[in-house]
Order: C-alpha cells, then sequence, then structure tokens
C-alpha cells in the first residue's frame, strides 16, 4: 500500500510496474490518473491547499474502509497539491483485486471519496485573478452510493 | 487554549492561517460566536455556516460538537480533492 501528498510530478508507468502482479490472489488491476483540465480556455494553473496531517490520516481512512470492503491485495493512492499546470497530472489512485468488479468499484469509492473527504482545496488562477473552486452538490450526492 | 486553522478562502477572509485562542467555549458553535465577536472579518467569514465545515484533532465535526479535551479546530469550506 502506498499513500502519498506531494507537490512533485508522480510517473505512472513507475508507480504501476510490478503493482498488483506475481501474486497468486490478484486477478485485477485499475488505475485512475486525474489531470487539470481547462473548461473555461481561461486558465493559467490550478493551485491545490491541504491540510497537513489531516490530509494523510483521512486518506488512509478512506484507503483502509475500500481494503475490508473489496478485500483490495494492493492500494496506491498519490494526490500533489501546490501550483499546477493545465495538463499535468493531480492525481492518481490503483487497486489491486481478485475481482474486476472490485478492483473498478473500490477505485470509484476512493475517487468519490477523495473528491469530498479529502481536505484538498482547489484555486483556479486566470488572466482575470484568482478564485477557489465551489464544491458540487453531485460530489456530495455520489457519496450516497456507497 | 486551542489552536484554531482556517483553511482556502476562510484563511484569506480572516486573514491568518492559524492562532492560538485562548476560550473557555464549550463547544463548536460558542467558539464561532466569540470569534465573530472580535471583529468584521471574523463575522464575515463565519456569516453562514452551511458553506463552513470543521475538523477537530484532524476528524471532521458537528458545529454542536464539545470541545473539551479538543487540541486543534481547523474552519474550512466544503473539500474540493480529487
Amino acid at each position: 500500500m502506498k499513500i502519498s501528498v506531494q507537490t512533485e510530478p508522480f510517473d505512472l508507468g513507475t508507480e504501476m510496474a510490478g503493482f498488483g502482479t506475481g501474486r497468486e490472489d490478484v486477478g485485477a488491476v485499475v488505475s485512475f490518473t486525474g489531470i487539470v483540465r481547462d473548461d473555461t480556455g481561461a486558465m493559467d494553473a490550478l493551485e491545490l491547499e491541504h491540510y497537513p496531517g489531516m490530509t494523510e490520516r483521512a486518506i488512509a481512512k478512506i484507503v483502509g474502509e475500500a481494503i475490508e470492503r473489496w478485500k483490495l491485495a494492493d492500494v496506491i493512492v498519490i494526490h500533489r497539491h501546490g501550483r499546477l499546470g493545465v495538463g499535468e497530472q493531480i492525481m492518481m489512485v490503483a487497486t489491486a483485486a481478485r475481482h474486476r468488479v472490485a478492483a473498478f468499484e473500490a477505485a470509484e469509492f476512493l475517487m468519490d471519496y477523495l473528491k469530498s473527504r479529502a481536505p484538498f482545496w482547489k484555486k483556479e488562477h486566470g488572466p482575470e485573478g484568482t478564485s477557489w473552486v465551489a464544491a458540487k452538490d453531485e460530489d456530495e450526492d455520489a457519496l450516497k452510493r456507497w | 487554549m486551542i489552536d484554531v486553522l482556517y483553511f482556502a478562502w476562510v484563511r484569506e477572509r480572516i486573514g491568518l492561517p492559524r492562532e492560538t485562542v485562548e476560550t473557555q467555549a464549550a463547544t463548536v458553535a460558542d467558539l464561532i460566536e466569540e470569534l465573530k465577536a472580535r471583529e468584521p472579518r471574523y463575522e464575515a467569514a463565519f456569516a453562514d455556516l452551511s458553506a463552513l465545515r470543521v475538523a477537530l484533532d484532524q476528524d471532521l465535526a458537528e458545529f454542536d460538537a464539545p470541545l473539551a479535551g479538543v487540541r486543534e479546530v481547523a474552519f474550512f469550506p466544503p473539500m474540493t480533492g480529487g
């Protein structure tokens, strides 16, 4: 299991090399990578603030729940903070499970919870200045399916 | 003595990331009332509690939660990770 909250970029290939392989109880590996997207065409960068200490604690709790519920063999969560350019990676999750459905569901569960329960806050930087990204109701609603 | 932390626009509105507060407040809501009474910038930051979340010793909590034994209180807007 790996949980990392970091400013520096990560290499997906390096992280996934050997993940979930070489063991008898894993039949499925899923990974998701979040990328900084520009919906308005006017964003220079995305800045992520977080709550050191609580962030690691909140992620560990979410990961623990996913491991227990989907009997995961392994998990990776990497989440960046600081100033990120458009097209850069923000975060990744990877899950290794016995079956495909568990690996996919656990990855979605992790994503849904990281969005609304891990203490990160996004601020958009553009030519007109900066603005905090508001949390969406549908992100909170997404937790209800779990 | 309790450490009070602010994040995102709450930090910007209040103008500092953390402070140590001398308080006898029994609950989070009582602490908020004490802070609001201090200065207009606190009043502005805590005007709409539905736009705020609170964590006690780094776990999410409710506004009516007791502060007994708590060392660190954090106020912030709904989280936008992922």
